[in-house]
């Protein structure tokens, strides 16, 4: 390699595992989606202004110690248009988006507090539908809502609700979960189809004149996460939840944060076939597509297969598989080997997933 | 998935991969241009390039549509979206391209209504379901696109539809394609000629450059079993010494085209005397304009618009680039001034730009890694 060409490419690097920089003059969609954009606005403005070491973490949620209990706190906002979708709503979404990231961070859901913003003119049936909707789900994660706030806007001001909510829980585990344990030869297991979620309020938004009977996949994790937790014991390295920005920018994620490489194997990740035909139209990779009820975890190979088959005998986890493996090389990247033979480096979702024309 | 998988089949892949490897020069250098955007995605998708000899080089092309627009028609574009009474409406990879000062999804936070659609007929939707509002669609592309902006042209001439209109920034390709052969320090050696704009015009606009030039054209598909299998056309030209254009796309692409779309196409647009592209600069008879029988539905007239050209950066170097002259590492403004996040040129616009391929993959791209999981 010439030198020239390998100056470029350590630069390049150095840039890339630098803190970002906010540089925008506006908030855009871009910072919404979950991918590069808005770890801009998280690492650029938020963590440096509130600068605290269970911030910096960056996790699902934040371990606070308390009397030797590890206990995890975490908040979420949701914000979905349409409010109802195939497989699911917003008040359902916004109990499992909330148990969920504690259920990755290795804590077994306490309590969960809401807050809404509802707007004005909103019909009180869909209020009561909604507030239903979170009792159900609570009930199946085994949480209560302990505590709420409601504010109401001018009408045009929300998409009809906003809902917030915050979770509490208890860390389980012996070991720290953290993507720092990660270390070559670790397995990555996902806990079922991936890009539902995405793919289903993509289509339900009707913008692309598709249709299909896909469903979102929202789901609490708790007992998936427990399986887990219990097989592979020790050699439970981390968990994620791969919401907004999907599996690829979570894996970025890991690779990062643990400074390892992350291989994965395309024909061995778990894809509906609805969902495979909106990416071969559309130009967006199912890797990028949010999910709501799926997780992802690393896991020491010894445990690996006795991990996997943990989580099929679990509900909601029949379609678990081994698809990646870690690597020391290269460091902070993702590689998939797709299953034409070839492989590609797939990076964090930059942007929001907007369908191409070419 | 049916249709799918079978143009997907790894054996295949390697049975060609070893007809290519066969069939190379050992001290040869190949450089062969795929001109077309869509090529460019599924060889990096698919990593077709791990199934090359190292002396075998693959050149993205300018046939990127959302890349090759200039930044002064993006900023034209802002300007009609800017308007109180427009509803402005693209597809949406062209949401990011940037202009002087930002992209539409920029003008979008600022509080234009920008919208995305999968297809102008959609647009047209928009245009009946607002009728108190102007409806203004961004017509970009090659000829791949260009014949649904026309039919969709001609529907709103039929619907009588006063407020939806065009900004045509439809592109053909041989200008392009004629404007990097005509380059003196052009170093490539053939082309995969591109799939979808020739289901439209066929494969006869090429001859020229066979016969003219000396270059082998082979128009491939989009599945990477089809690249694979035009590269390994190319290489079989080369070695024989041949230069023809043959056609790989059998099952899509006629030798003479699409005549309908062309007839489509004919009666609703007419050629520019000339348009700038994004790192080429100024092209003759490059572009389409619609004609004087469709002038109503065109934006450029409906509505004043800045119209002022911006000049590419002066250092940004693209169009080395794109003719393959100079590698994207040693252009002056790369990784420093013109990154993925900040792109200046067409290169570094599109993620499959030849500039944001190598930013984000230049370490990997051609080393092997072997995985079992």
């Amino acid at each position: 390699m010439e030198d020239i060409e390998q100056r470029v490419l350590e630069r390049i690097e150095h840039d890339r595992k630098r803190r970002p920089k906010f540089m925008d003059e506006r908030i855009t969609m871009a910072h919404g989606a979950g991918g590069k954009a808005s770890r801009q606005l998280v690492e650029g403005i938020f963590v440096p202004k509130l600068a605290n070491p269970a911030l910096e973490a960056l996790s699902d949620g934040a371990v606070v110690p308390l009397d030797g209990t590890r206990v995890v706190v975490t908040t979420d906002s949701f914000v979905v248009k349409p409010l109802k979708f195939p497989g699911g709503s917003i008040g359902e979404l916004a109990i499992n988006g909330t148990v969920n990231d504690l259920a990755v961070s290795g804590a077994q859901p306490l309590a969960v507090t809401a807050a809404f913003i509802l707007e004005e003119g909103l019909e009180a049936a869909i209020v009561k539908a909604e507030a239903a909707a979170m009792a159900r789900a609570a009930r199946a994660a085994g949480v209560e809502v302990v505590a709420g706030d409601t504010k109401v806007v001018e009408r045009t001001k929300c998409d009809g609700m906003y809902i917030t909510t915050t979770g509490i829980g208890a860390v389980v585990t012996k070991q720290i979960l953290s993507p720092a344990a990660c270390r070559p030869g670790d397995k990555v297991l996902v806990s079922g189809y991936i890009g539902d979620h995405g793919t289903a309020i993509m289509l339900t938004r009707g913008e692309l004149d598709l249709v299909s009977d896909l469903q979102s996949d929202t789901a609490p994790l708790w007992e998936l996460a427990r399986a887990l937790i219990e097989s592979a014991g020790e050699h439970l390295r981390c968990m994620r939840d791969p919401t907004r920005g999907g599996v690829a920018t979570v894996l970025n994620e890991l690779a990062l944060a643990a400074d390892v490489g992350i291989v994965v194997a395309e024909e061995h990740v778990p894809v509906r076939p609805e969902v495979q035909g909106a990416y071969e139209i559309l130009g967006i990779d199912p890797l990028h597509m949010a999910n709501e009820g799926k997780l992802i975890a690393v896991v020491g190979a010894q445990a690996a297969d006795a991990a996997l088959e943990a989580l099929r005998q679990t509900p909601g986890g029949e379609h678990a598989a081994l698809v990646g493996e870690v690597r020391a090389e290269p460091p902070g990247r993702v590689l998939v080997k797709a299953t034409f033979g070839g492989h590609r480096i797939i990076d964090m979702l930059v942007g929001d997933p907007l369908p191409r024309i070419c | 998935m049916r249709f799918v998988d079978e143009y997907r089949n790894a054996e295949l892949a390697s049975t060609l991969a070893t007809k290519i490897a066969e069939i190379t020069d050992p001290d040869r250098h190949y450089k062969i241009m795929e001109v077309c955007g869509g090529h460019t995605h599924t060889i990096y998708k698919h990593g077709i390039e791990d199934y090359l000899p190292a002396n075998v080089e693959l050149v993205h092309g300018p046939g990127c549509p959302v890349c090759v627009i200039p930044m002064g028609r993006v900023d034209d574009g802002i300007a009609l979206a800017e308007r109180d009474d427009v509803i402005f409406t693209c597809f949406g990879d062209m949401m990011r391209v940037p202009g002087s000062s930002g992209s539409l999804l920029d003008a979008k936070a600022r509080g234009a209504d920008v919208r995305f659609v999968y297809s102008p007929l959609d647009a047209l939707k928009v245009a009946r379901d607002n009728p108190d509002k102007q409806v203004v669609f961004f017509a970009i592309g090659f000829e791949t696109t260009a014949p649904s902006t026309a039919l969709t042209l001609m529907r709103a001439k039929a619907e009588g539809l006063a407020n939806f209109s065009v900004f045509c920034n439809h592109v053909t390709i041989v200008p392009p394609v004629k404007a990097i052969l005509d380059s003196p320090d052009l170093r490539l050696d053939g082309f995969l000629g591109p799939g979808h704009v020739s289901t439209v015009i066929g494969c006869r606009p090429y001859e020229f450059v066979a016969r003219s030039y000396g270059k082998p054209v082979v128009v491939a598909g989009f599945e990477p079993l089809d690249i694979l299998q035009a590269i390994y056309q190319v290489m079989v030209q080369l070695a024989e010494g041949r230069c023809e254009v043959e056609n790989q796309y059998t099952r899509a692409v006629r030798y003479e085209g699409n005549v309908e779309a062309l007839k489509a196409m004919e009666r609703t647009f007419e050629l520019r005397p000339y348009f700038e592209w994004r790192g080429l600069g100024f092209i003759s008879q490059s572009a389409l304009k619609l004609n004087d029988s469709y002038a109503d539905f065109d934006a450029e007239l409906r509505f004043e618009v800045p119209g002022i050209r911006v000049a590419d950066p002066k250092a940004c170097q693209c169009g080395e680039v794109l003719k393959g002259v100079i590698k994207p590492y040693e252009c002056k403004v790369f990784g420093t001034a013109c990154t993925p996040e900040t792109p200046i040129g067409t290169c570094m616009v599109s993620p499959e730009g030849a500039c944001a391929a190598y930013y984000n993959y230049g370490r990997f791209s051609r080393e092997r890694v072997k995985v079992e999981v």
